[in-house]
């Protein structure tokens, strides 16, 4: 699977951006879809750097990714902190503007994109996150 | 990304274009506080945006709200077909008005 290492920082984004969006447009997705698998990416790999990290600059992040039969794989790996995938709420929109939170905002964004979203924690081999789409 | 700003009678264009997400998210959300602080409302022109992330999402929201508070508004126009989706899921389609062209945009105000 090809794979490629980034320092975690936020400038890297639009380069783990792009090298996934060219495997997306190789496994045949149409340009919304690429854009949606390219977003997906960013909230996880943002995610880790504010999160999993605590900031820019104190690890990197291993972006491996390829097509499948049907779509495409995403497999990211960190070593930052754990957390409880299931204790984040989705944000909720049926709020007045005011009171509008965004925490939550990524992982809803992904959960909503991928077909998969997968996290695996190991205190000792690093985070795994496997994300898969359908075409 | 590169930020241009034009000045209307009511209201302000703003002009992005390139990627806006963690690493340039913090520039667009200086940029719309200085126009806040003016008090006029603004109509964001997204036609050259390539890419836009929650945290941009969100200081779209976090602009609409101290627009609001100045009895103003953030209008979008131009926003690409690709982007759409994201921009329904993360609730900006229920909170900021969309048009499809700047004349009717800059109108509004």
């Amino acid at each position: 699977m090809p794979t490629r290492k980034f320092p975690g920082q936020y400038e890297n984004l639009a380069k783990i951006g792009e090298f996934v969006s060219e495997i997306a447009k190789e496994a045949g997705f149409d340009s919304a879809q690429v854009y949606s698998v390219q977003l997906a990416v960013d909230e996880a790999c943002t995610n880790i750097i504010e999160h999993g990290y605590g900031g820019e600059g104190r690890g990197d992040i291993l972006c491996s990714c390829d097509t499948t039969d049907d779509g495409i794989i995403i497999v990211i790996k960190d070593w930052g902190q754990q957390f409880e995938p299931d204790e984040i709420a989705d944000p909720n929109f049926e709020v007045p503007l005011e009171e509008l939170q965004s925490r939550g905002a990524g992982m809803f964004l992904m959960k909503k994109i991928m077909d998969e979203v997968k996290y695996k924690f190991d205190k000792f081999k690093g985070n795994t996150l496997t994300m898969k789409k359908r075409k | 990304m590169e930020i241009s700003t034009t000045a209307y009678n009511r209201c302000n264009l703003v002009k992005v274009s390139g990627r806006i997400d963690s690493n340039t998210a913090p520039d667009l959300e200086k940029a719309f506080n200085e126009l806040i602080e003016g008090g006029d409302g603004i109509v964001f022109d997204m036609a050259e945006v390539e890419f836009i992330s929650s945290r941009g999402l969100w200081v779209l929201l976090e602009t609409q709200k101290a627009c609001k508070k100045k009895k103003s508004k953030l209008v979008l126009v131009n926003v690409a077909e690709d982007m759409m989706e994201s921009l329904d899921l993360a609730g900006v389609k229920h909170f900021i008005e969309i048009y499809t062209d700047v004349t009717a945009a800059v109108g509004s105000f």
